[in-house]
């Protein structure tokens, strides 16, 4: 057993994940209270040479194989596993990705580790764990230990800063080759999201609009008022998923990050897979029904009331004001 | 194909939530229970599968009363099957969960198991990937893309990245899949059919005994304080959209 923090480092076409630093960057502190080391762990195809991006890290463990060249949710947990049988670290971090989700899950099964998810804090108290998670989509946290005292993390992106776990050079390096593999999930490529005709990203001023829409056709609510505004539209993933508007004008986790001028957020809750992706708006103006919707914890202005009354006034004042 | 669908409930997110007196869990009273979204789309994958190739969808769930709602929408919208897992009354960790469905599925036959991909309530992971490795078989999570090879031995699915970027995996069968938005709206099932079923038809019970534990001890539950709170704008829509004006010219925010 250690006292050492682990951290999964996620990258993907040969640039490491920014959750990696934020996850590096907390590790480093815990591991100075501790009285442990921050340990990055870095699997596949192009590891060894990220390294040299991981320089917050008191060591790394690079672990090739051919089982592990590409990420698959199986190989990565039949990889890591006597790792941490061997380290037994007090905690093990990963992002609350994709892969964080399928790899920490998968593990707490197999290596009989418990698990928390959505972490957005860590601490130490008499030198266990405690972690804060978010759950019920933002309304309410929890404060957790761990029975047996140490477990794996899975972190929501954004809850720490980058900037402490970002230190170019590599740190110590431990290769360990394995020949674990898992077959039975075959990465075959990676797809790159298709152009879309708007790019929500170099938009300064987006009207995003969520579930409380109801219906494709109020969207064009939303279009008048960006339209009235120079903006666009952008929105949460429920709309995207209802196929009312396309992939590219999504916002949050599974989406694109986004930082315009004003964010003008219309029926959005503010699950925190959203305000991921938003939270960095300079203004950020919220309408929603429900006085306790998370989105007003992040936004500047808010409005509780019926968007299908306060969006075609909007626009006409801003349309009588522009002339 | 068979199809095993493995739904949850979890707390009505349009209801106020309330801490109860100990500090660390809900007041049952104040809860409603509804569907996982996310397993009303993990339906909707595998309903959809079966439209196109044939075969079977069960719907599983733990048991409890709120549950045979969402039991009998799943047969209102096509599901062959509908079946409670045991007894489980309010919250459920996901490792009980994975626990419980991992010993009734063990006796069934199928061939794919689709999950929804998280819930509001997880806090100990996702039912997915835990259930797959208790049952020895592969998982993928954050899947929005589902094809079913020519000998139905495998799946290619995609998985979902941040910034909209997917991979490509191939999967052989059984596997779990976490499914993060089926390839159509979850379908709508009418009230009147749901109700009708709810009298003439019947849901399957397999015994099953909560077991297992989550490892975490949750020592309180609390509403997060946030940096800040919006300032609220008062005043009826159109008072409020003069307000917003206002402070879009104050701060240069409209088109000159």
């Amino acid at each position: 057993m250690s006292n050492d923090i682990f951290v999964l480092i996620e990258h993907r076409d040969g640039v490491v994940a920014e959750t990696s630093f934020e996850l590096i960057g907390k590790a480093k502190e815990l591991a100075g209270e501790s009285g442990g080391a921050a340990v990055a762990v870095i699997l596949g195809d192009g590891a060894a040479t990220l390294t040299g991006k991981l320089g917050a890290a008191d060591r790394a463990i690079v672990i090739d194989g051919p089982g592990v060249a590409q990420f698959t949710p199986t190989g990565y947990t039949a990889a890591l596993k006597p790792v941490l049988g061997e380290h037994e670290p007090l905690l093990m971090l990963f992002p609350n990705s994709a892969v964080g989700m399928d790899v920490a899950a998968g593990l707490s099964q197999a290596a009989d580790l418990p698990l928390a998810a959505y972490a957005v804090d860590l601490k130490l108290a008499d030198g266990q764990p405690v972690v804060t998670s978010q759950v019920y989509g933002g309304k309410i946290n929890a404060e957790m230990k761990f029975t047996k005292g140490r477990g794996i993390v899975t972190v929501i992106a954004g809850s720490f800063p980058a900037d402490a776990g970002q230190q170019d050079g590599s740190p110590e390096i431990q290769s360990v080759s394995t020949d674990a593999s898992d077959s039975r999930v075959r990465f075959k490529k990676l797809i790159a999201p298709e152009a879309g005709d708007v790019d929500i990203t170099k938009e300064s001023v987006l009207v995003s609009v969520g579930r409380g829409v109801e219906e494709e056709d109020n969207i064009e609510l939303a279009q008048e008022l960006a339209d009235a505004l120079g903006g666009a539209v952008s929105a949460s993933r429920p709309v995207v998923d209802a196929g009312w508007l396309p992939k590219t004008r999504q916002v949050g986790k599974s989406g694109l990050k986004v930082k315009p001028k004003l964010y003008l957020a219309v029926g959005i809750s503010g699950a925190p897979e959203h305000l991921e992706g938003m939270r960095d708006a300079e203004l950020i103006i919220a309408v929603n029904s429900d006085e306790n919707a998370p989105i007003f914890s992040v936004a500047h202005y808010g409005v509780v009331g019926d968007l299908f009354d306060l969006l075609p006034s909007l626009t006409e004042k801003i349309q009588e004001r522009v002339g | 194909m068979k199809i095993l669908v493995v739904m949850k409930q979890v707390p009505d997110l349009a209801d106020e939530l309330e801490i109860s007196d100990d500090g660390n869990s809900l007041d049952p009273d104040a809860v409603t229970w509804v569907l996982n979204e996310f397993d009303d789309h993990a339906l909707e994958e595998a309903l959809q599968l079966k439209d196109a190739l044939g075969g079977s969808v069960a719907a599983l769930a733990l048991g409890s009363e709120a549950v045979d709602k969402a039991l009998f929408t799943a047969l209102a919208k096509g599901a062959d099957e509908a079946k409670k897992v045991g007894e489980f009354e309010g919250g459920v960790s996901s490792h009980v969960a994975a626990e419980a469905f991992a010993a009734a599925i063990g006796g069934m036959e199928y061939d794919l198991i689709l999950t929804g991909v998280q819930a509001i309530d997880d806090l100990d992971g996702q039912v997915g990937p835990l259930l797959a490795t208790k049952l020895e078989i592969p998982h993928v999570s954050v899947v929005t893309h589902v094809e079913v090879s020519g000998d139905a031995k495998s799946v290619t699915v995609h998985q979902e990245y941040a910034g909209g970027v997917l991979a490509e995996f191939e999967v052989d069968l059984p596997a779990v899949l976490g499914i993060q938005a089926a390839r159509a709206t979850p379908r709508y099932a009418p009230v009147s059919r749901v109700r009708q079923l709810q009298k003439e038809a019947s849901l399957e019970t397999i015994d099953g005994a909560p077991s297992g534990t989550s490892g975490l001890e949750v020592e309180r539950l609390f509403v997060p304080e946030t940096g800040g709170h919006a300032e609220m704008i008062e005043g009826d829509e159109d008072e409020a959209a003069e307000k917003i004006v206002n402070i879009l010219e104050e701060r240069g925010l409209l088109p000159k």
